[in-house]
């Protein structure tokens, strides 16, 4: 198993390489000229432009570019924003935001989604299997920004349970932008987890499993469930990156300074430096968390087995 | 039915986050006024992005970070908030000139800096030498180029032009008579710098050590914002009433405008946008409040494409744009028409200077017919995407199909950073949108970087390439002018001339909202379209 491990992280490397070089190369190509974005209506000095194009290394071809950076890499500095500030202190300073937000998001997707998901899949053609069906349908059909404000606006304004916006409040100000970026992923993994169990519940072992007079619930607690879950896991493992990554929006609404928001902002503007930063820490989340996903599969099934 | 269902799946999630709540406690802060000095308070503001760049004054030119820097820096003059002219609030006790060429500074006495070390003569010059000295890479350098000595290519520690003469002396000698010199020496670029800022700039670039009517407590946190206080020592007259403020960031207006109105926020900056503008009025009553500002939206034609050489083609665009229709239809009031290329804050605008931006589609048809302008190829129009310009830029086209019988077609899929660049080489292909801000309270602030030959790309944004003899001996003879109405006089005077060649055509100008909770009073917008006067708000105790 630790082996396994071992191997599957050693792997990461390549992946981290070309994914960043393949990133840099992305922002690199992106027409037209990143300084004269940042000063906007605003005209600058020739000196000044031809100052700050040395200073970012925008004069050099993508080559030269990505070596000096990869080159900075090895030596820990992850490079400077256009503003000045260093790539490392904003990835510091917006990671534990986004994780925080991931987080809560990917408990409150489990624990709704696997309850709703079981219910659904126990009772299916139920009053409350429909409820769920329709419930979903309708949570993934809401675009996050119009869920995200009208939550805001009724839980945080009208009635204020929720703190409107900012993470002031601790863990508590994560709650409400947590279920908003939860909603469409929970009604997933309710229906992957619902079609999964009712398709179980049609195997052999579970009528031997009942027949040899096991009580309803071991027949689906230790048997058809954790069967079920596999499918469950691999979605959960591989969405807290998504999560990671996907929260723009969200951020924007709760006005949480994370990364998804700072990646937004950078490609905008074109900094390479932050863009390659920060996406490449998250693929490496993205890695990290399959693997995690990988390793649970053994826990789930017996019959799986790592060397 | 199925509506109750649904609802009662949305409470039974919302239930189970508020159990999540409960397990997971948490500190009910409160925030926002808190008790501060006697006479004091804390009041929050909110800014919409991260500063641009570090919190520098010579480097901060746009409204967000200048938001801040104006709290931490007073440069030598103030302007009068109603009248907008200039007022000796500054660290200037007088600027002097015989000949609008070289200008001699006096600084008052008793000034610091919030580390306490004094204001000198060269706290302003050899903050001025670093700023136009390009290797440092300013955004302001170029407000540095009338002064002797300045290289906008290459770099240079010092510019001739600027001589100490005792610590409360200077002089400043231009290139060329500038009677509006004083005017700009209260915009950021020509604040005052300590020596901790050379010793350390990035550091400084965090956490300013300014002159101003207020100091910075914490360091600049990107994505958060930065907490200030009074600064008691503050040599100036305008001392702040408020014991403090906390500039917070917050990114979407939607969710600030709720953070005002749920009481979180105390003093809402923005210009407020259209879907808004129908609410807050009512909703906030005298909480609300707006101005008239400064920023000019307008569509410069392409002068180097034979299509748009002919004035009557231009004059003829313009008649044929209803500009009162798009400022209420498509912005609810939030933007004013503009018939002019000066600005209403600014002394020497004109209500009604453009006689060609007044609508009438049939002089406009008859105009576009004498020209014998090929109303059968398309105009494109241009505009920079992701900026919100959509909307009101289609408008403009509409009222072409349906005023002159031009069709037309929507060119916004570029961003500013393609999109300045095909303007300089001379891209467009037809009327492009351009926008422009007051760094100074001049008509010449608007003339100069606009419509002359020292405006040219990239020094200024003359992107039409308009220039015009008789606009440069006009502009230069009253920025020579011994007094200011014969000056303003003369801007008039030049710009009467570009609104009747119109390289450009004038949309309209900006009008800033705001609001403000019940825990602040006196709030008021400056002459800086988006920025507050702080050292007047009142936190009610």
């Amino acid at each position: 198993m630790s082996r396994y491990i071992a191997r599957r992280l050693l792997l990461a490397i390549p992946v981290l390489i070309g994914a960043s070089f393949f990133i840099f190369f992305l922002v690199y190509a992106l027409p037209g000229d990143p300084v004269r974005a940042l000063a906007g209506d605003r005209p600058l000095a020739p000196g000044v432009i031809a100052e700050l194009r040395e200073r970012y290394n925008l004069d050099d071809p993508v080559f030269v570019q990505y070596l000096k950076y990869v080159g900075g890499l090895l030596q820990g500095d992850l490079g400077i924003d256009f503003s000045g500030r260093p790539v490392s202190e904003t990835i510091a300073q917006r990671i534990p935001v986004t994780a925080q937000l991931a987080l809560t998001a990917l408990v409150i997707e489990a624990v709704i989604g696997l309850i709703a998901g079981i219910v659904a899949g126990i009772r299916r053609g139920s009053y409350l299997d429909n409820l769920v069906l329709v419930s979903t349908t309708f949570l993934v059909s809401i675009p996050v920004f119009v869920l995200g404000f009208t939550l805001q606006y009724f839980l945080g304004v009208q009635i204020p349970l929720f703190p409107i916006s900012g993470t002031n409040e601790g863990l508590y100000s994560y709650l409400l932008p947590g279920f908003v970026l939860a909603t469409a992923s929970m009604a997933y993994v309710a229906r992957l987890l619902r079609t999964s169990l009712a398709e179980n519940l049609r195997n052999d072992y579970v009528r031997t499993a009942r027949a040899k007079g096991l009580p309803e619930r071991m027949v689906i607690g230790k048997h058809t469930l954790r069967n079920s879950l596999i499918a469950v896991v691999t979605f959960i493992g591989a969405d807290f990156g998504t999560l990671m990554g996907g929260a723009i929006v969200t951020e924007g609404v709760f006005n949480l300074p994370g990364v998804g928001r700072a990646v937004f902002d950078a490609v905008r503007s074109q900094e390479g430096t932050v863009v390659v930063g920060i996406t490449t820490f998250l693929i490496f989340v993205y890695i990290f968390f399959n693997l995690v996903a990988d390793v649970l599969y053994a826990a789930l099934d017996p019959r799986i087995r790592y060397e | 039915m199925r509506r109750s269902r649904v609802a009662s799946v949305v409470a039974l999630g919302v239930a189970s986050a508020l159990v999540l709540a409960a397990c997971g406690g948490g500190g009910g802060s409160s925030e926002g006024g808190g008790a501060g000095a006697p006479g004091g308070g804390t009041f929050s503001l909110n800014i919409n992005s991260d500063p641009e760049n570090p919190l520098v004054p010579g480097n901060t030119t746009e409204s967000e970070g200048s938001q801040v820097i104006r709290a931490l820096f007073t440069p030598l003059v103030t302007y009068n908030n109603e009248t907008v002219e200039i007022e000796y609030g500054g660290v200037a006790e007088s600027i002097e000139t015989e000949d609008n060429v070289t200008f001699t500074v006096t600084l008052k006495d008793g000034w610091t800096f919030h580390d306490g070390s004094p204001i000198t003569s060269s706290s302003f010059v050899d903050a001025w030498n670093y700023t136009a000295n390009v290797e440092n890479a300013q955004g302001g350098a170029y407000f540095f180029s009338k002064v002797v000595g300045y290289d906008g290519e290459n770099p240079k520690p010092a510019m001739e032009g600027l001589q100490v003469v005792d610590d409360r002396t200077f002089t400043v000698q231009l290139s060329a008579p500038f009677s509006q010199f004083p005017l700009m020496t209260g915009y950021n670029p020509f604040s005052p710098l300590p020596e901790a800022f050379f010793a350390d700039p990035d550091a400084f670039g965090r956490k300013p050590i300014g002159n101003g009517p207020f100091k910075a407590d914490t360091e600049y946190v990107p994505g958060q914002g930065i907490t200030l206080s009074r600064f008691e020592e503050y040599a100036g007259d305008d001392k702040a009433q408020a014991g403090g403020i906390d500039v917070r960031l917050i990114s979407d207006v939607n969710t600030a405008y709720n953070e005002l109105i749920g009481g979180n926020l105390d003093v809402f900056r923005y210009q407020v946008p259209p879907e808004l503008a129908t609410i807050a009025p009512d909703e906030l009553g005298d909480r609300f409040f707006e101005r008239e500002a400064s920023s000019f939206t307008f569509m410069g034609f392409p002068l180097y494409d034979p299509r748009f050489q002919d004035p009557r083609v231009r004059q003829a665009f313009s008649m044929a744009v209803d500009r009162p229709a798009i400022t209420e239809a498509i912005f609810s009031g939030t933007r004013t028409p503009a018939y002019d290329i000066i600005p209403p804050t600014i002394d020497g605008h004109r209500p009604d200077a453009c006689q060609f931006c007044q609508y009438d589609p049939a002089r406009a048809q008859q105009l576009l017919a004498e020209s014998g302008f090929d109303t059968s190829q398309p105009v494109e129009l241009w505009f920079n995407s992701g900026a919100g310009h959509d909307a009101w830029v289609q408008a403009v086209g509409n009222q072409l199909q349906q005023n002159l019988g031009i069709t037309y077609s929507l060119r916004g899929d570029l961003d500013f950073a393609q999109y300045l660049p095909l303007a300089e080489e001379q891209g467009m292909t037809g009327p492009f949108r351009l926008g422009w801000g007051m760094d100074y309270p001049s008509p010449e602030n608007f003339l100069g970087p606009l419509f002359t030959s020292a405006g040219l790309p990239p020094a200024g944004s003359n992107y039409p390439f308009y220039s015009n003899p008789e606009v440069e001996r006009l502009v230069a003879e009253a920025n020579a002018a011994p007094t200011n109405e014969e000056a303003v006089a003369l801007y008039q005077q030049a710009g009467d001339i570009v609104l009747t060649e119109l390289p450009v055509m004038p949309i309209f100008f900006s009008v800033s909202q705001g609001g403000h909770s019940e825990n602040v009073d006196n709030v008021q917008f400056s002459p800086f379209a988006t920025d507050i006067v702080l050292t007047d708000v009142t936190v009610n105790g």
